[in-house]
């Protein structure tokens, strides 16, 4: 399997990019760590007439962290959340998801933008950036303009991105005060699949233990990454374990849930469930002992 | 659809086990082509060609990488090890293939140097791994013979053969 032809530029600057995407438009894809996007090419799914690679620029590359507040190039490797200590500080979600991303190989290549833009439903950044309510910073040769997460993903591999953009930067605002907490759960069939389904959340109580703050995000059981309405529940209350596990089944509720060769629409939605409450759980555990 | 000629060659320098090697490349050309194909180091092995068995992983700029999903334009001024390079120039073997040797760690031998390089790379980053960390690490690497109870094994004998001997940087 091999792709087809293309034109290949590597720009050095971003400027230069997004030139050759205004240039080249919709005939033009956009190519970071390449770990979904040439799999798809060498199954010729996806056939560019223009590969426009983004990994010279180094100014996508850089992680930068101030009070708190996450700033993450898009060129960011995925094995640069498990390692950098600033984003174990800023962002432990995403330290602790980090690692649950495909492989060492996939890792060491693969790009939190490029796993942002590709928006695989099972995937578990996008998830992750929700329930941080991350700001996602577009850039094209016409405008820039900042998208929310929960704004961004648009269903099945599908987002706010116009063919002449290019996901830039990722902020990752400061944990909500005053005691946050952060918590993850996934089932995979092997260590590094796509999950069957998964859960984080984000949460934070204040000092009477009230909870202020409740994000909560499933993602591999429908067609995108879901934000949950059903914690609006807990919101003013000090949240017990039963409270948290009613919030899961009735995020489950919420969502169209899918079914594949892996697990019936039936068995995800029991898993995600189990997995929305262990993950809120697991952040109010967290902001607890915060 | 209709076909494309294929576009403009690139002309790329890549230092590959420690020499450096020229080539003019088409863009779509994969760097496990260019290492099997111009190259003769077809000790990368192609697999499942999209990613998803580790068999042609090498190391870019030492960072265990599937040369499947790499294009060797790409690769242009970066330094690349493949399972050849493994043992130096010398007759010997790597204390890693030392290991796989003496554990039985290959049957047919079609994942082994994927996973050699996989945890050749890992373990200078993790040189005191658990179990269970190794298989984690070798999650990405697939052996249709089936046979990873040898293969983590030889993997923690060489972890400790690693750190008896401190290895050269």
């Amino acid at each position: 399997m091999r792709p087809a032809p293309f034109e290949y530029f590597a720009p050095r600057t971003v400027e230069d990019a997004l030139d050759l995407l205004a240039r080249h438009g919709d005939r033009a894809k956009l190519l970071a760590g390449g770990q979904s996007l040439v799999p798809m090419m060498n199954m010729r799914l996806v056939r560019p007439a223009v590969v426009v690679d983004l990994n010279r620029v180094t100014a996508l590359g850089a992680v930068r962290e101030d009070a708190g507040r996450l700033r993450l190039g898009s060129l960011v490797r995925q094995q640069t959340l498990e390692r950098d200590g600033r984003v174990a500080s800023a962002a432990p979600l995403l330290a602790e998801a980090a690692p649950l991303i495909g492989h060492l190989q996939t890792r060491a290549r693969g790009t939190v933008g490029g796993s942002l833009a590709h928006a695989d439903p099972a995937a578990e950044l996008p998830a992750c950036m929700i329930a941080l309510d991350a700001v996602f910073h577009l850039r094209s040769a016409r405008a820039q303009r900042a998208c929310r997460a929960q704004d961004f993903f648009r269903g099945l591999l599908a987002t706010a991105l116009e063919p002449d953009e290019l996901l830039a930067e990722i902020e990752v605002p400061a944990a909500p005060a005053p005691r946050a907490g952060h918590g993850f759960a996934e089932v995979a069939r092997r260590h590094g699949d796509f999950a069957l389904v998964g859960a984080c959340a984000v949460l934070a109580l204040d000092a009477a233990g009230v909870c202020r703050h409740a994000r909560l995000v499933i993602f591999g059981a429908g067609d995108g990454p879901h934000l949950a309405r059903a914690t609006a529940a807990v919101l003013g209350e000090q949240p017990s374990a039963a409270r948290l596990a009613e919030v899961g089944r009735a995020a489950v509720a919420e969502i169209d849930v899918r079914a594949d060769l892996h697990a019936t629409s039936e068995y995800r939605r029991r898993v995600a469930a189990g997995l929305a409450a262990q993950a809120l759980g697991r952040a109010a555990a967290r902001a607890e002992a915060a | 659809m209709t076909g494309r000629p294929d576009a403009a060659l690139h002309d790329i320098a890549v230092i590959v086990n420690g020499a450096e090697r020229r080539a003019r490349v088409i863009p779509r050309l994969l760097l496990a082509d260019l290492l099997r194909e111009e190259w003769g180091l077809t000790g990368t092995h192609l697999g499942c060609e999209h990613g998803a068995c580790g068999a042609c992983t090498v190391l870019v700029d030492g960072d265990p990488t599937r040369s499947c999903l790499v294009f060797a334009v790409q690769v242009d001024g970066c330094r690349v090890d493949t399972v050849e390079g493994l043992a130096g120039n010398g007759p010997g073997l790597h204390p890693l293939q030392q290991a796989f040797r003496a554990r039985h760690a290959l049957q047919c031998g079609f994942c082994t140097p994927g996973i050699l390089m996989t945890l050749v790379a890992y373990l200078r980053l993790h040189p005191s791994p658990s179990e269970t960390e190794i298989r984690e690490a070798l999650s990405g690497n697939l052996c249709r013979c089936t046979g990873y109870q040898h293969i983590v094994q030889a993997a923690l004998d060489a972890a400790v053969a690693g750190r008896e001997t401190a290895p050269p940087a």
